[in-house]
């Protein structure tokens, strides 16, 4: 009997194939959840409170968004390790050691994209604001509404960038079969094992996604132009 | 206009700022003087407009008027209070920034902001007054520049102006889209609000009258009735700058 296609693993919804998928998607939206989290208010505090060295934390934040993954993943390992100083947490090769190394990864993409959409906004407002005696609590919501549209772009950025990872989440998770095995990590262990349907076909459930994801965006930005201005 | 509002419950009992007056107020970036030694009141009735070159220290004084700065040197005052005490004053800026909204909401954003209900019957009545009825929801970055700068003046009048202060609202319209303009403030005007607008355009000046302060390098040269100062100017400056002649 000869091995089963690409075609045929995608078409037949092959468990294993629809597991490693499914997992997949749980840890990165996790961990853009997360991200937004983080990465959102950080960077509306960058982007409108003037402190000492902000300039110097604006160049970081903006480095940390080409933060290399294996460099995120052995950080996290060792922050997560027995000997680490959350080694007592047992979280390593975990789905949420996973979400974790995600989460660090982009959270700085989240915060520094989300600065920069804050600050262009605000120069535009600055001067409106001030005239109406917008109070600071209501500047901050106004500036996140008016950029809304862009803030989901920058977390569907976020998502692509994670769900295309595989450097951290093989440091941390280990690549578990049934437990922290994920599309990325599946790809690079099936290819080198040359069991190329599988990777082939994850591959292709990859691209799809990414291509969903973009093709999202570019949605929300047409119907926000069109609705909003 | 202003009583029609009130009609609908929407006035507050609130202090005068008016007469506005600078007392030799100066305003520097670094060491650059934009505005130097420049005394005047701006007391209630006429429109008063700023008339000069580019550069001479327009938008400046308007927006110490509405106190988005503050004076380098000199004394500002609001009915005699001290700066900050300002509540009742308004601005539309040359290019006035839309919220990235409806129509209506741009106005209930102000009328929030003011402190004031968000009632959808003051939102209609405020763009009615300024010929926008059934805009309501419309993106508000889509309209035309003469639109926006209308929905400008709706949000301006949301704060229930005392003084209204115009930075040029016209400069980048056409002659149907300024007489538009026109014709609102002038009608502001009429209900009792204090209008004072810069402008670089003569002709618009002669068309809204009132009284003429005339700048040119961030000093007042001349200060007029708008009919005296186009008829017989006293300066020469003034002279050279209604006759064409580039004054600097």
């Amino acid at each position: 009997m000869e091995p089963a296609g690409p075609l045929d693993l995608l078409l037949s919804a092959d468990a294993n194939l629809v597991a490693i998928v499914q997992l997949s998607l749980a840890i990165t939206l996790s961990a853009t959840f997360f991200a937004a989290l983080l990465g959102m208010p950080l960077g509306a505090f960058a982007a409108l409170v003037r402190f000492p060295g902000r300039e110097a934390a604006v160049v970081v934040l903006n480095a940390f968004m080409g933060l290399p993954p294996v460099v995120v993943g052995l950080c996290v390992y060792l922050l997560l390790s027995r000997s680490g100083p959350l080694g007592q947490l047992g979280l390593l090769f975990t789905p949420t050691a996973m979400v974790i190394a995600q989460t660090v990864l982009i959270s700085p993409i989240v915060a520094a994209l989300t600065r920069q959409v804050i600050e262009d906004l605000w120069a535009e407002y600055c001067d409106e604001f001030n005239a109406m005696r917008v109070g600071p609590v209501a500047r901050v919501a106004a500036l996140l509404w008016d950029a809304r549209f862009s803030l989901v772009t920058i977390l569907l950025a976020g998502f692509g960038r994670a769900a295309a990872e595989v450097g951290a989440v093989i440091i941390v998770g280990g690549n578990i079969d049934g437990y922290t095995r994920v599309m990325t990590t599946t790809i690079a262990l099936e290819t080198s094992k040359g069991n190329l349907p599988l990777a082939v076909s994850l591959g292709l459930v990859l691209i799809a996604l990414v291509m969903t994801i973009n093709a999202l965006a570019w949605s929300i930005r047409r119907w926000s132009e069109k609705h909003a201005g | 206009m202003r009583d029609e509002v009130a009609k609908l419950g929407v006035m507050r009992d609130r202090l005068s700022d008016l007469p506005i007056r600078f007392e030799a107020v100066d305003y520097c970036v670094a060491s650059l003087a934009i505005l130097s030694g420049v005394t005047f009141d701006i007391c209630p009735g006429e429109p008063t407009l700023l008339l000069g070159p580019n550069g001479s220290g327009k938008t400046t004084l308007l927006k110490l008027g509405m106190e988005l700065l503050r004076p380098s040197a000199g004394r500002l005052t609001f009915a005699g209070r001290e700066a900050g005490a300002l509540s009742r004053s308004a601005i539309v800026f040359q290019k006035p920034a839309m919220l990235r909204r409806s129509v209506a909401a741009n106005i209930s954003f102000a009328l929030a902001a003011a402190g004031r209900s968000a009632n959808p019957n003051v939102v209609e009545h405020l763009l009615d007054q300024v010929g926008l009825a059934g805009f309501e929801h419309r993106p508000a970055r889509r309209l035309s520049g003469g639109e926006q700068q209308r929905l400008a003046l709706a949000r301006a009048l949301a704060r229930d102006p005392e003084v209204l202060f115009l930075d040029e609202p016209t400069a980048s319209l056409d002659p149907a889209g300024t007489k538009g303009v026109e014709d609102i403030i002038v009608r502001i005007a009429n209900a009792g609000v204090k209008i004072v607008m810069a402008t670089h355009d003569l002709g618009q000046a002669r068309r809204l009258g009132g009284d003429v302060v005339f700048l040119v390098a961030g000093r007042i040269i001349e200060r007029a009735p708008s009919p005296d100062f186009f008829v017989s100017p006293a300066t020469d400056a003034a002279r050279r700058f209604l006759a064409g002649d580039l004054v600097i």
